[in-house]
């Protein structure tokens, strides 16, 4: 069989390795996948060289959404910026919201009253929850499997309702601003928000028994798109992605803010399989590890929402005289844990109520850089499944 | 043409008021007729689905009813001519016997009745219907209505099905009661998009197509039996010939594929072509089994086998038909194109596979030929292991009521009829749709690791086993007879198992139900 | 260890490259001179005191008045040596780099840190700041044939862009209210 050789034409072989491929020559493809694609959640763009089911190469391109959410900081006071915050990772508004808000704290030196700091707590680990359940769902649509997801979204809706219950609004809330939050809760939210984690805990175990540990789910996520430690730090990964890869690191732990230090709750890593009801075949790092993180951190995420709820003081809930403050000549630069990672934010200002710069450091972004070494010689179905796992909010890489 | 358009003219000029003023009469009758009968309709919805079926139903049973009568006179007529026909006589050639109208009409007398007082006028009715070409004219109209009406309520069964598993509603609103048009209102829409073919595609393959798709599948409805008579063509290769045709529909995705001019299309139709090479042969070895088993490739002989209720059904004959039936059941997922094995048209791989460049009419040829595929390889599973249109009770109970008209109706419904062969197709279709709506979709090393490497062995292994088991079957051995009577009840015991664990568990599921999302939040708080 | 040591340990290494230490303000830093930012990186993230393996961000600023493009590198520590046990402290530093507006430009660390690579391509698209090594330097958020570099301070906003016209919210309104 060796002397048959089926050649292709020249021109069209790219850097053809013929020790690789056996004895039949195939042409390789360059194949759009995106800005207009199911499975890239958003405007993402990836140019994959293929060869048959294999994926050589896949190099990300960005910049579809972008909005000039920098520049507009450089325009608008510190109040007013809030809202293009929820702009950038969309599904995760609050967390974005209270990155910001701390940043221009910080500059300012403003204290956040109590009752402000234990309210953003609760809202922030709520969006978590939110943001895991999209994360899962949408995980489970680049799989295939539908009905994982509208369950996940069915959960959300509630969160969304007791947000709109609190704000106003169900997507781009701004309701957490600088000097604590804008809104006191209504009534009755607390104890709704205790009903709703009743009722959110008993459905982990639904996605667990549909999902999680069914075995072509297993089949189809372990052993594929392995980081590892090095390369998850060399590449700035960070938030499940990190701890994926088996790092027990979590800005709530190591840097706190908000008073996340008076909270009793673990920070979950991937573990080998084999142990810990963790599946046969799954290693520390691959896609399923990165999916399993975010469902173990929406448990921890409910036990720090009823610390919160259990301990909330009376009080103001924002410092007073929030707006036309002005920003001292000096520059800050915070992160805060988003549900997809570190989300930085450096605010300079020059003495005047307007920032002169905002830079907005978007855990998504930094994730996503991975996907050229991480979609290396995989199968082309392994691209949604690498990408889903780190997943991506083109509203932040883009910003 | 210009004194056309001229008398055309004048003619509007001198009719045109009548008709306005008739219209304009006519107009609010119209309208209250509307707005009368629009609310009826709607309240009425279920109940004029449910006539339609029944109507149908009622239908197709008189049209057998009048088939069997004229038979029953050729032979008749026949005896009292002293012509013996022998074996089945051939209805498809009318040279060879025919009768004349004044020979029904004596026939009609017989009956009695009603028909004997219309003899005068059914006489003429009748006198076609004993022609080949007449009746198969009929069969044809019966085959494409149940060629068109199949895939729109499989469809739409299919919607309502995910639906409640994803605690949704499904479609609710078209036609009024659970939305019961909805698929029709989507065949219109899409019948009225525009034909639309990409600039770079192949336009004749681009068309040629879907035909390649529909054809097939419309195909294999001529040899699939319905019942002991609800038959178009009963062949005695039947089996082999719808896995022939249902086979050339993946000639049409590999077409649809290339013709599209689009990367991801071209994806699809090899992804098709790759899992058809691995998931034919399993499903062939499996097929193979009741074969062997009943030692014919005709259908009805196939299920005539099995009319000994619900223990004789093969599926429970041997431990190894009962694992055939698991693999047949497996890779007919496969072939449908149904998840986990959805891979050419994995849409959140490849777009929609080789579907991605087709829209409106051509688009959903592909759905009626997959959903048609569906159905027949559901229909294939029931004949071939769960007994066909019979139903659980031993078809001979059903012998002790006679042979009058009513008669054969109870039997129809109780012990064998089309009505049970639908059923279960319904249901196994069901149980395709419960997994699709279940399960995530497997990559293509996956399927072909489980079609060659697991099923393949799998399979032969069966066919094997079952062999010999036939082999000893012949065999005059007591004690090998007690074998397979213990596990034909045993298998058939955990087959009744399974028929009685299913609806508890639904009915389970459905008392401690959870009220719809929303209720937690949204009512007493304020703002929402 | 606090931004304070990392400052010591970088003077007594490099001495004169580390042009101040800008420890003040909410967000203490050192000055690097760009020419020898590259050893200045290995040294931040190979020395087995520093280890600052994560690169958080690099963001650019725009000094229009002292006729200057700032760079600033944010870096942090992740022990890497017992990953699963639990950290509760963390060891933050960052670097600025000033250069020169008209001709800025800063040595790359993408070879260093991997995340670099993007957050240089950023920096190059928005505030123009070329990084000489990088492997593969072209806009990453803006099309490839845009002209100008945004989030400078005295850019212009085109108000055509391949025949579409654009109007900007700074014509319409005056949002430095």
């Amino acid at each position: 069989m060796a002397d048959t050789v089926f050649e292709a034409s020249p021109d069209t072989m790219i850097d053809y390795d013929s020790s690789q491929q056996g004895d039949l020559r195939t042409e390789e493809m360059l194949i759009n996948m995106g800005p207009q694609h199911p499975s890239t959640h958003g405007v993402l763009r990836v140019v994959l060289r293929t060869d048959g089911e294999m994926v050589l190469e896949a190099i990300p391109h960005i910049g579809y959404l972008h909005r000039c959410a920098e520049k507009i900081g450089e325009a608008v006071q510190p109040y007013q910026y809030v809202p293009y915050t929820d702009r950038m990772d969309y599904l995760a508004g609050m967390n974005n919201n209270q990155a910001f808000s701390l940043a221009i704290e910080r500059l300012c030196g403003i204290e956040v009253p109590p009752r402000g700091e234990t309210i953003r707590v609760a809202f922030a680990e709520l969006n978590r929850i939110a943001s895991h359940l999209v994360s899962l769902g949408t995980y489970g649509l680049d799989m295939g499997a539908f009905t994982p997801f509208l369950y996940c979204f069915r959960e959300r809706e509630m969160i969304l309702d007791l947000f709109e219950a609190a704000c106003g609004a169900r997507l781009t809330y701004s309701y957490i601003t600088p000097g604590g939050v804008h809104d006191d809760l209504p009534a009755s939210w607390v104890e709704r928000c205790l009903e709703f984690l009743d009722y959110f805990e008993t459905k982990i175990s639904d996605y667990n028994n549909l999902l999680s540990f069914n075995h072509i789910f297993v089949k189809r996520t372990s052993r594929v798109g392995v980081i590892s430690i090095d390369d998850a730090i060399g590449y700035g990964l960070t938030g499940p992605c990190l701890r994926g890869s088996g790092i027990r690191w979590d800005l709530r732990k190591t840097a706190p803010y908000d008073g996340y230090e008076n909270y009793d709750f673990d920070i979950p890593i991937a573990k080998p399989g084999g142990t810990d009801e963790i599946p046969e075949g799954v290693i520390v790092g691959d896609c399923w590890s990165r999916y399993w993180v975010r469902v173990l951190e929406m448990t921890e995420s409910v036990k720090i929402i009823r610390q919160a709820l259990g301990r909330l003081p009376n009080g103001d809930f924002i410092a007073p005289k929030m707006k036309n403050i002005k920003l001292p000549e000096d520059e800050v630069y915070v992160e805060v844990e988003n549900p997809r990672g570190q989300l930085g934010f450096l605010v300079a200002g020059d003495k005047s109520a307007i920032p002169s710069r905002v830079k907005a450091r978007g855990p998504s972004f930094c994730n996503l850089c991975i996907t050229e070494k991480a979609c290396k010689n995989v199968m082309l179905a392994d691209v949604p499944a690498i990408i889903g796992s780190i997943d991506v909010v083109m509203g932040e890489v883009d910003r | 043409m210009r004194i056309l358009l001229w008398k055309l003219w004048m003619g509007y000029r001198i009719f045109g008021p009548i008709i306005e003023l008739l219209m304009a009469m006519f107009r609010p009758f119209a309208v209250a007729m509307y707005r009368m009968g629009g609310p009826i309709v709607a309240q009425m919805a279920g109940m004029i689905l449910i006539s339609a079926v029944v109507a149908v139903c009622v239908g197709v049973w008189a049209h057998a009813m009048l088939f069997g009568f004229v038979d029953e006179s050729i032979l008749a007529t026949a005896a009292s001519a002293g012509v013996e026909l022998t074996g089945a006589f051939s209805y498809v050639s009318p040279a060879t016997w025919g009768l004349t109208p004044s020979q029904i009409a004596v026939q009609l007398q017989q009956v009695g009745g009603v028909a004997a007082n219309m003899s005068g006028v059914a006489q003429y009715l009748l006198w076609p219907v004993q022609f080949g070409i007449v009746r198969d004219l009929v069969g044809l109209g019966a085959l494409m209505g149940l060629f068109n009406i199949i895939p729109v309520y499989t469809i739409w069964w299919e919607r309502k099905v995910a639906g409640r598993i994803q605690s949704r509603l499904g479609p609710m609103r078209v036609g009024g009661w659970h939305g019961w048009s909805q698929s029709p209102a989507d065949g219109i829409k899409l019948l009225l998009k525009e034909d639309l073919i990409p600039d770079g595609a192949d336009a004749p393959l681009f068309r040629l197509a879907p035909y390649f798709n529909i054809i097939p599948s419309a195909l294999a409805f001529v040899a699939l039996p319905f019942g002991a008579t609800y038959v178009f063509r009963e062949l005695d290769v039947a089996l082999i010939f719808i896995l022939g045709v249902l086979g050339v529909e993946v000639l049409g995705v590999m077409l649809a594929g290339w013709a599209s001019n689009n990367k991801w299309s071209v994806y699809g139709a090899m992804r098709e072509a790759c899992q058809m090479v691995s998931y034919e042969i399993p499903l062939g070895m499996a097929l193979l089994l009741p074969v062997v088993t009943t030692g014919t490739l005709n259908l009805t002989k196939i299920v005539d086998a099995q009319s000994g209720g619900w223990f004789h059904w093969l599926v429970f004959s041997s431990p190894f038909a009962f694992i055939g039936f698991i693999a047949f059941f497996v890779a007919s997922l496969a072939s449908c194109k149904r998840a986990p094995f959805d891979l050419p048209e994995a849409e959140s791989e490849l777009v929609a596979g080789f579907l991605t460049e087709y829209s409106g009419i051509r688009w959903s040829f592909f759905f009626f030929a997959e959903y048609a595929a569906m159905f027949v390889v559901c229909g294939l599973a029931a004949i071939l292991f769960l007994g066909g249109w019979h139903s659980p009770l031993p078809a001979s109970w059903g012998a002790a009521l006679g042979d009058a008209w009513y008669a054969r109706g109870v039997k129809g419904l109780l012990f064998s009829g089309p009505v049970w062969f639908v059923a279960k197709c319904v249901f196994l279709l069901y149980v395709q749709i419960w997994i699709r709506w279940t399960l995530p979709r497997i990559r293509i090393d996956q399927v072909l690791y489980a079609c060659v490497q697991v099923l393949l062995p799998l399979t032969m292994l069966m066919l094997l086993g079952t062999t010999v088991w036939v082999w000893a079957s012949t065999s005059e051995c007591e004690t090998w007879a007690m074998v397979t009577a213990i596990t034909r009840y045993v298998l058939g015991g955990i087959g009744l198992m399974f028929a009685f664990a299913f609806p508890a568990i639904a009915a389970y599921g459905f008392y401690h139900r959870r009220a719809m999302v929303g209720n937690l939040v949204q009512d007493a708080m304020p703002g929402s | 260890m606090t931004p304070e040591e990392v400052c010591q340990i970088l003077k007594s290494e490099f001495g004169e490259a580390i042009e101040d230490a800008l420890l003040e303000g909410a967000h203490p830093c050192a000055k690097v001179a760009a020419h020898r930012w590259g050893e200045v990186a290995t040294f931040l993230r190979d020395d087995s005191r520093l280890r600052f393996n994560l690169l958080r961000s690099i963001t650019a600023i725009d000094m229009l008045a002292d006729d200057k493009l700032a760079c600033v590198y944010d870096v942090m520590h992740i022990p890497t040596d017992a990953p699963a046990e639990l950290v509760t402290t963390t060891i933050i530093f960052a670097v600025r780099i000033e250069v020169d507006r008209n001709a800025p430009s800063i040595p790359s660390v993408a070879s260093l840190w991997p995340a670099a690579d993007w957050h240089e391509r950023e920096a190059f698209d928005m505030m123009g700041i070329d990084f000489p090594g990088h492997p593969d330097l072209r806009r990453i958020l803006c099309c490839d044939d845009w002209v100008g570099y945004p989030l400078r301070k005295d850019y212009d906003f085109p108000l055509e862009y391949h025949g579409i016209p654009a109007t900007t919210e700074f014509e319409l309104t005056n949002p430095r209210h």
